[in-house]
């Protein structure tokens, strides 16, 4: 990066890695993030992909049984600890979270810097899993296959998940007492952006549930290592008590993952439409109601586990409960379109694309919480593609929408608009041909976490396949014309899309300590509709065509 | 008509039906709303484009009515598909009495099942037509799932507990056999087929399979192997109960307390009699933890239940 | 910036409030890391009672009582140090703090006499160790032992964690500044007391079920 050529901003405070290891500020932090996510990112899919190719054909033939079981473990391992949960709150959250509030800095600079050292620690020990040998226990880490049957490396993985759970709670602490903190005069709690709300209810989510996973990974470690049996039935235990530990974290982390997705999109979406998010306090408050209820209905992970029948209904009503504050986000995003003045850069039609992913992620949700019906579906590939639909449909686009939106504040430069929009359409295209056709796969039955298939599968896993190609083309053209813009760039201005943030008021890149002087709040959030806000707008797009 | 290509799977069980109409319904549902979303969000987007002559004056309506009206409507019809789904979900909790009762087996990388009559199958399976079937699941090793899709039926089998799953076939077919728990290398070869026969062809073919020993009879070589029937035998009531029709009765136990002599029981009095001992008995008797594996085990049970003047199929504990 | 630790904060009352609060969120996720493995045996002990009241008879109690003692008094000198430090009294805080330490250590010396005295009777079910128990339900009493393991040893870990943070906070004393100091014996004597109030519920817990 070029940064000598920004004196005053952040990016001019030394160029050493000694600048950027030893950093504590929070931009620079949140590009230390940037950079080890996206690598893990594309770890993560290239094994996608690779299982894609081998699903191609209903036969075992291009990798062998226990390999294609290592990459489907690593790949949700990887996936979900090493790039979701941290994905939108280490890096865009880092980056913003201070911007948005007003203040200098997180309230914990030092911590923060912390939590990415031992992010990076934790994942050698996954990283040191994928080269020793894999993981072959899904990323469920199901007992008793993981303590008693897997021969893989369980216990270095889980030990890797497990550090990197404290770096999540350390992020989650910082943000909360940040939040609590640091706001600036007249920044009201119903005043804050969304996204501030939806990272604040994922870090209590965070602070309350990584915990009772670092449990869970505990007894497995000392089961699989010590022989404690807390799991092992012949020693007195119970297999099913892992589940219920496991899911009563892994369903909040589900929440972990996309409420920071649906706080970009409330961002976004205002922005490009000139409108006010409609709505904005039921949107506010169904955040920390998803953030309560996530911890209710980790049970409906467990319909046909065995546990009882009346268990499995309690759990349902509650998942049907946790389906409201969803669907009362998804009506309050397209209302905010109404009567506005509507324009389609790359980061709204991210965000439009996300509205769609997640609606019909949302809706398959139901059929997986309508009891009987799970039953049916529970474990095959229906499962799957509805929690991809959630998690990349939802979350990574939302991500990605959120990448295009503060780029130019991150950077200080634009990126070539017409790439990100062909980037964003090829991703919803690639997207649905990939998983489309599993919603119909699970349906007809066949099971998740399958080497090979009945040939009758294979004409929607060829749909699939060819959709993860595609896919896999629109996830690395922002790779590369994000890189290029670093260096050939444009120079953006301070506020390019002309938004009412704390975080455009500042100069872009923002100075070391955000603010020259320290920002005053006297409006509302998504105050688009204010007099001399609604028609002015920059369009990068127009300028480009205009060169 | 379809080219081989599968839409949607087979109806091959009582229950496939009604699961088909739940799922149905919601898919309706789903479409509907999800493309009025769809065609909403993109009629704003090219109504209100940038740049278009739209009307965008006047007060947008009072969001208030609306926000409680969609909040309302949601939770009455998340409560409906909640009430179908559960309706329909309970009942796999209680067989027909009269089901004709086979015991499957799951282990690293096979299924193993056991007819009435004592015919053993790998990784097949044949069953009547017409008739209830409940399968009674134990696992040697993992967790492990057995699941027909053309049934719509899907049961856990769980290491150290054995679990039910309850089916009428109504189609003769041959169907998928699966294995849905993720269970460790050769996890997708885990599975076979189930065959739904006439009865006539059913009983011929059990007829085919030879007169297998039944499950309760190989129990009760087993018993007498192992020496239970040396202290539990019936001319021997001093040192240990008599086991004849404890299944399903209530067991008074040496703390005051009495509980149900369910599988969950009989399992544990086997594998660790010291946790609960019959009142006016010596702790006495030998943990078989480690002796005999989870076959031996269903075999035992099947011996125990058979002393029992009706047995409840399916019993849950 | 004015005497704080991070540029965020103006004043350091502010940053101290931030601290003390920031404490108290951590705590919480220590609670629900506890809080799972408490919900584990307490479901145990709902399947298990008898088991489990049998197998906790062979803990020793008397060691127990003595470690309970020895922490309560911990916290005692933790709570003084806090007030000393309140009143600027350096000199007595660190006194304080390096007896608060002693009682830690001490505590985790016998523990380590009681984990000794389990192992060499068969009690422990580690490393493939032969557990000898001659009570009844012998399968579920190794459960309990197992239980008793990891509870014990995790909450070691953290009184571990508090000696070498207090040790730390002690090696760099001279080089702290007064408002430093005060957050750190805030900080550091809530991580204390908590870590404390934890073994007060698993004593009675472990030791004192069915006497």
């Amino acid at each position: 990066m070029s940064h000598a050529a920004m004196p005053g901003t952040y990016l001019a405070e030394g160029s050493g890695p000694r600048a950027w290891l030893l950093t504590t500020d929070h931009k620079r932090v949140a590009w230390l993030y940037l950079a080890s996510l996206t690598a893990f990112f594309f770890l993560g899919g290239a094994m996608a992909v690779l299982m894609r190719i081998e699903l191609a054909t209903p036969a075992g033939d291009l990798v062998s049984d226990d390999t294609y079981n290592r990459l489907f473990s690593l790949h949700g391992i990887i996936m979900v600890w090493f790039f979701l949960v941290p994905s939108i709150p280490a890096t865009l959250g880092n980056f913003l979270l201070p911007l948005m509030i007003g203040a200098r800095d997180l309230a914990f600079p030092r911590l923060n810097l912390a939590s990415w050292y031992v992010f990076i620690f934790g994942s050698l020990f996954a990283l040191f899993a994928v080269v020793a040998g894999g993981v072959d226990t899904g990323w469920t880490f199901y007992t008793p296959l993981s303590t008693l049957y897997a021969n893989g490396f369980v216990s270095t993985a889980a030990f890797g998940v497990f550090i990197v759970g404290f770096s999540t709670i350390m992020t989650g602490i910082n943000f909360i007492v940040t939040v609590h903190t640091l706001r600036a005069p007249g920044l009201t709690w119903f005043r804050l952006p969304i996204f501030v709300w939806t990272l604040y209810a994922t870090s209590l989510v965070m602070v309350l549930a990584t915990p009772v996973l670092a449990a869970s990974l505990i007894l497995i470690v000392l089961e699989r290592v010590f022989g404690i049996g807390i799991f092992n039935p012949d020693l007195g235990g119970d297999p099913l008590l892992f589940q219920h530990l496991f899911w009563f974290y892994s369903h909040p982390a589900v929440y972990i993952m996309i409420l920071p997705g649906m706080g970009v999109v409330s961002e976004v979406l205002p922005c490009f439409s000139r409108r006010p998010l409609f709505g904005y306090k039921a949107v506010a408050m169904s955040s920390m109601a998803i953030a309560v209820f996530g911890f209710l209905v980790w049970g409906h992970h467990m319909f046909v586990s065995g546990q009882s029948a009346y268990a499995g209904v309690v759990f349902s009503f509650l998942s049907f409960c946790v389906a409201i504050p969803s669907a009362i986000k998804v009506f309050n995003w397209s209302l905010t379109l109404r009567k506005g003045e509507i324009s389609f850069e790359a980061p709204m039609l991210y965000a439009l694309f996300f509205l769609g992913l997640f609606t019909f992620g949302g809706l398959a949700g139901l059929f997986l919480a309508a009891l009987a019906v799970d039953v049916h579906v529970h474990d095959t590939y229906f499962v799957i593609a509805h929690f991809h639909y959630i998690m990349v449909g939802g979350m990574v686009t939302a991500y990605m929408a959120g990448l295009h939106f503060w780029w130019p504040k991150m950077t200080g430069r634009l990126y070539s608009e017409t790439s990100a929009r062909i980037a964003a359409t090829v991703t919803f295209v690639g997207f649905n041909l990939t998983f489309f056709p599993q919603y119909v796969l699970g349906f007809n039955g066949m099971p998740r976490r399958y080497h090979t298939y009945p040939p009758e599968f294979q004409f929607w896993n060829v749909l699939s396949s060819a959709g993860a190609v595609v896919l896999a083309i629109g996830y690395l053209m922002p790779l590369f014309y994000l890189i290029w813009s670093l260096f050939r760039g444009a120079r953006a201005p301070d506020n390019p899309w002309n938004a009412t943030g704390l975080e455009w008021q500042t100069s872009s890149p923002p100075p070391p300590h955000n603010f020259e002087t320290m920002p005053v709040v006297t409006r509302p959030a998504y105050a688009y509709d204010m007099k001399g806000l609604e028609h002015e707008r920059f369009s990068p797009h127009r300028e480009e065509a205009a060169q | 008509m379809n080219f081989g290509v599968p839409f949607f799977p087979q109806e091959a069980s009582s229950e496939a039906g009604h699961v088909d109409a739940l799922f149905y319904t919601l898919l309706v549902f789903s479409a509907v709303l999800g493309l009025t979303l769809t065609g909403l969000v993109v009629g704003y987007a090219v109504k209100y484009r940038v740049g278009s002559k739209a009307d965008r004056t006047g007060q947008r309506s009072r969001t208030m009515w609306l926000e409680m009206s969609w909040t309302a409507a949601s939770l009455i019809i998340a409560f409906i598909f909640f009430g179908w789904g559960a309706v329909l979900f309970v009942r796999r909790d209680h067989p027909p009495a009269d089901a004709l009762e086979i015991t499957g087996l799951g282990k690293q990388w096979m299924w193993e099942f056991r007819q009435p009559g004592g015919q053993r199958e790998i990784n097949e399976l044949h069953v009547p037509v017409g008739k209830p079937v409940v399968v009674s699941l134990a696992s040697q090793d993992v967790i492990h799932s057995f699941y027909v899709p053309a049934f719509r039926i899907k049961q856990d089998a769980v290491p150290g507990r054995t679990t039910h799953i309850w089916f009428i076939a109504t189609e003769p077919g041959r169907y998928h056999l699966f294995c849905a728990q993720y269970c460790g290398t050769q996890h997708s070869e885990m599975g076979g087929w189930v065959t739904a026969m006439a009865p006539e062809q059913y009983a011929a073919w059990l007829n085919s399979q030879g007169e297998g020993e039944t499950l309760a009879a190989s129990g009760e070589k087993l018993f007498r192997a192992l020496g239970c029937s040396g202290c539990h035998g019936a001319s021997s009531k001093v040192r240990a109960p008599s086991l004849e029709g404890i299944f399903g009765r209530p067991v008074a136990l040496d703390n005051q307390q009495t509980v149900i002599a369910d599988e969950r029981y009989l399992r544990d009095s086997i594998l660790n009699p010291k946790k609960e001992i019959a009142a006016g008995y010596e702790p006495v008797m030998p943990s078989f933890e480690g002796l005999i594996d989870e076959g031996e085990l269903q075999m035992l049970l099947a011996y125990l239940k058979s002393l029992s003047p009706q047995p409840i199929a399916g019993a849950k504990p | 910036m004015s005497g704080t630790e991070s540029v965020a904060f103006d004043t350091p009352r502010r940053e101290r409030r931030a601290d003390n609060f920031a404490m108290w969120v951590f705590i919480g996720s220590e609670a629900m890391l506890f809080g799972a493995i408490f919900l584990v045996f307490l479901v145990a002990h709902i399947d298990f009672g008898p088991a489990f009241a049998a197998a906790s008879k062979h803990l020793s109690l008397p060691l127990g009582t003595f470690n309970t003692a020895v922490l309560i008094t911990s916290s005692f000198t933790m709570a003084s140090a806090h007030r000393l430090a309140l009143h600027r009294r350096w000199r007595a805080t660190i006194w304080a703090l390096a007896a608060t330490t002693a009682l830690g250590a001490c505590f985790l010396v016998v523990k380590g006499i009681e984990y000794g005295k389990e192992i060499s009777e068969g009690l422990a079910p580690l490393l493939g160790l032969p557990f000898r128990y001659a009570g009844p339900d012998p399968v579920h009493a190794e459960f309990f032992f197992g239980l008793y393991f990891t509870m014990t040893s995790l909450h070691a870990l953290h009184l571990i964690g508090g000696i070498v943070v207090i040790a730390g906070m002690i090696a760099l004393w001279r080089t702290a500044s007064p408002a430093n100091r005060l957050r750190r014996v805030v900080a550091v004597g809530l991580y204390w007391h908590f870590v404390d109030i934890i073994w007060v519920f698993m004593f009675p817990v472990l030791y004192l079920i069915n006497r």
